[in-house]
């Protein structure tokens, strides 16, 4: 049966319509870029002869013969035509694939959840392949009782549901001595926002007993990099979880499946994945992932550490370099996504020159604490070439600074915490690049 | 467990803290009995580090470097090894322990760990080559970067700069130019990227 209908050698349409289904798509955002440029502005064109994919039974096999049964995906994949929407790595970046970092990618994303199989990954020992019945999460150190707890315990507490973005402290951190990757995938994609499902980890802490002295807590991953991180008490007793569900299924493997530290708001790599312990005491740990990494070097040779929070940031995922303008000057959409580690985003304003004017962005979606929000400025493109730039307003009053500014205090060489304003170059084809403006 | 709780979970067993509970910190705590000297620390880094690390810290390729970088933190291009970097030998201690070799962690025994972690100060020059670490004299060790590091200031130093109503209109003299664009480096990975109509 499925015979006739896996029609892959659908014919691409030969004149305005339709995406040729085996052409990759960087061949047709150039061809479609490339008929932009020839063909002005195409708004409300009439057609000049029928369009065959309306009129031609042939093209739309669909119409005709019958599709997959309800038993053919018990869990289903994306549509082949969206096979460009993946996770994408940077070679260069790190000595190993193992300790690494790959990328969600934000260009072709939309709304503020980021899908559970596009969600960017960063393990320092590969991923732990971990079944929920081995599954011991400990809380020791300075507690009444050392305790351990099975999955099926941690299952019996009261759950809490929050989406919350997780940022990777070195997202942007490659271009803070200017542009250098080309594509937000690449310049703004260690970021993921999905709903978690967990237990407060004050409720499990409880169960343990803090003794007054346990100012600091260590978590622990399972993993062969033993993954530690100190969080003070203070941030442990206000809204971390303890997260077995994202986005309403079970945490994926590489996201610590079956239990990870949901941390709302701070740098992702205290969110521990395969959380397997827990240890309260009086002071922080300063373990090698909060002194020789996660610290940030100013010019004077001095370096911060515990620098927690995620400021607030935003990037325009659309035009962008891995999505330019491809239907030439007209009514033309401008998206992109905003976050902020101290709060909501009430505001966000988008240039088209560069920062010389400023209009402020239309928000659309829940406006959640902690959480990433999706804005839209809508504009009628004449084809000149554009420099956008958004910018960020969190609800502390904090507006994102420019790349610039932030050098001005920090230097080039913190690494960490570049929340700066890009700058996307698009010229009169539509095609956008990375670009740094004065 | 406690009365306050919902009574989920059970007490951890000693033996159970006792194999998990391997972190270090700073004032030695969580330290075990035992000792390591360069001598011994170099034959089992030359075994079990060397073909990432170098036969002294160097670096092989693109792996981490482990010795020397002393003066460059304040300069254009910072080499951040444990002798110019790390604040404490207890990290070192720690994350040898709990994660080295990349690839076959928690395989190295206490001594051995203590051994490492005298060659690894020996090839900072940090000791001499008869140096042994020990439970004992652990805390006596103090490393050159240990003031390097302040609490994050953002709250004083940033914060309040980046806070108020920004320009909307007219806020630069004339058309922005481009200063630098990532087409030139390009060092992108091809997949996805559209450079050219």
């Amino acid at each position: 049966m499925s015979d006739l209908i896996k029609a892959k050698g659908l014919k691409p349409a030969p004149k305005n319509g339709g995406t040729p289904p085996d052409a990759s798509r960087r061949a047709f955002l150039g061809a479609a870029a490339t008929g932009a440029a020839a063909t002005v502005a195409a708004t409300a064109a009439r057609a000049a002869s029928p369009d065959p994919l309306i009129t031609d039974l042939e093209q739309q096999p669909w119409t005709q013969y019958l599709g997959d049964g309800v038993d053919a995906a018990p869990y289903g994949m994306p549509s082949e035509h969206e096979a460009h929407v993946v996770r994408r790595n940077v070679e260069w970046l790190t000595a190993d694939p193992v300790s690494s970092v790959n990328f969600t990618p934000l260009h072709e994303l939309d709304g503020i959840i980021t899908p559970n199989g596009l969600c960017f990954e960063r393990h320092h020992a590969g991923v732990a392949e971990m079944d929920k019945g081995s599954y011991r999460l400990m809380i020791n150190g300075l507690v009444d009782t050392p305790m351990v707890f099975t999955m099926d315990d941690l299952m019996r507490f009261p759950r809490e549901n929050h989406a919350y973005f997780l940022e990777c402290a070195a997202n942007s951190g490659m271009e803070w001595r200017g542009a250098q990757l080309n594509g937000c995938q690449f310049t703004h994609g260690m970021i993921h926002n999905v709903i978690y499902t967990g237990v407060p980890l004050r409720l499990i802490l409880e169960e343990a007993g803090i003794k007054t002295a346990g100012k600091w807590i260590l978590p622990e991953g399972a993993d062969a990099s033993g993954m530690t991180r100190s969080i003070p008490m203070e941030k442990a007793l206000d809204d971390c979880l303890v997260a077995f569900k994202m986005n309403g299924e079970a945490l994926r493997p590489e996201q610590g499946y079956p239990v990870r530290l949901v941390v709302p708001g701070w740098e992702g790599n205290m969110w521990v994945k395969w959380l397997r312990r827990i240890e309260v005491g009086d002071q922080p740990w300063h373990h090698r992932e909060e002194t020789s990494k996660y610290t940030d070097l100013l010019e004077d040779g001095r370096a911060r550490r515990f620098t927690w929070e995620m400021d607030a940031k935003s990037v325009i995922t659309s035009p962008s370099p891995q999505a330019p303008i491809t239907h030439g000057p007209g009514p033309t959409v401008i998206t992109g996504v905003a976050w902020s580690g101290r709060g909501t985003i009430p505001r966000v304003d988008v240039t088209l020159d560069g920062g010389r004017n400023w209009v402020q962005a239309r928000m659309s979606g829940p406006s959640l604490n902690k959480s990433m929000h999706r804005f839209y400025h809508e504009f009628d493109w004449d084809g000149s070439p554009l420099l956008l730039q958004s910018r960020a307003h969190d609800s502390t009053g904090y507006v994102q600074p420019t790349k610039e500014q932030l050098r001005e205090v920090r230097g080039e060489n913190s690494i960490y915490h570049n929340n700066g304003i890009q700058t996307w170059a698009v010229n009169e084809r539509g095609i956008a690049e990375n670009v740094e403006v004065g | 467990a406690p009365e306050a709780g919902f009574g989920l979970g059970r007490p951890a067993l000693e033996e159970e803290v006792a194999a998990w509970d391997i972190d270090i910190r700073p004032d030695g705590q969580g330290l075990p009995v035992g000792s390591g000297d360069v001598f011994t620390g170099e034959e089992v880094w030359v075994e079990r580090c060397a073909v990432c690390h170098g036969d002294f810290g160097e670096a092989v390729g693109r792996w981490p470097v482990i010795a020397g970088g002393f003066g460059t933190l304040d300069g254009e291009d910072p080499v951040k090894t444990t002798g110019s970097y790390w604040p404490y030998l207890s990290t070192v201690w720690d994350y040898v322990h709990r994660a080295m070799p990349f690839g076959e962690a928690q395989s190295l025994t206490d001594d051995e760990v203590y051994a490492l972690t005298a060659y690894i100060l020996y090839s900072n020059d940090l000791v001499d080559d008869d140096f042994e670490l020990s439970d004992e004299n652990f805390a006596e060790v103090s490393l050159p970067n240990e003031d390097g590091f302040f609490m994050d200031d953002r709250p004083d130093t940033e914060l309040s700069v980046f806070t108020g109503e920004p320009c909307m209109s007219d806020c630069t003299d004339g058309p922005v130019e481009i200063t630098m664009r990532s087409m030139v480096l390009d060092v992108t990975p091809d997949s996805g990227v559209v450079t050219e109509a």
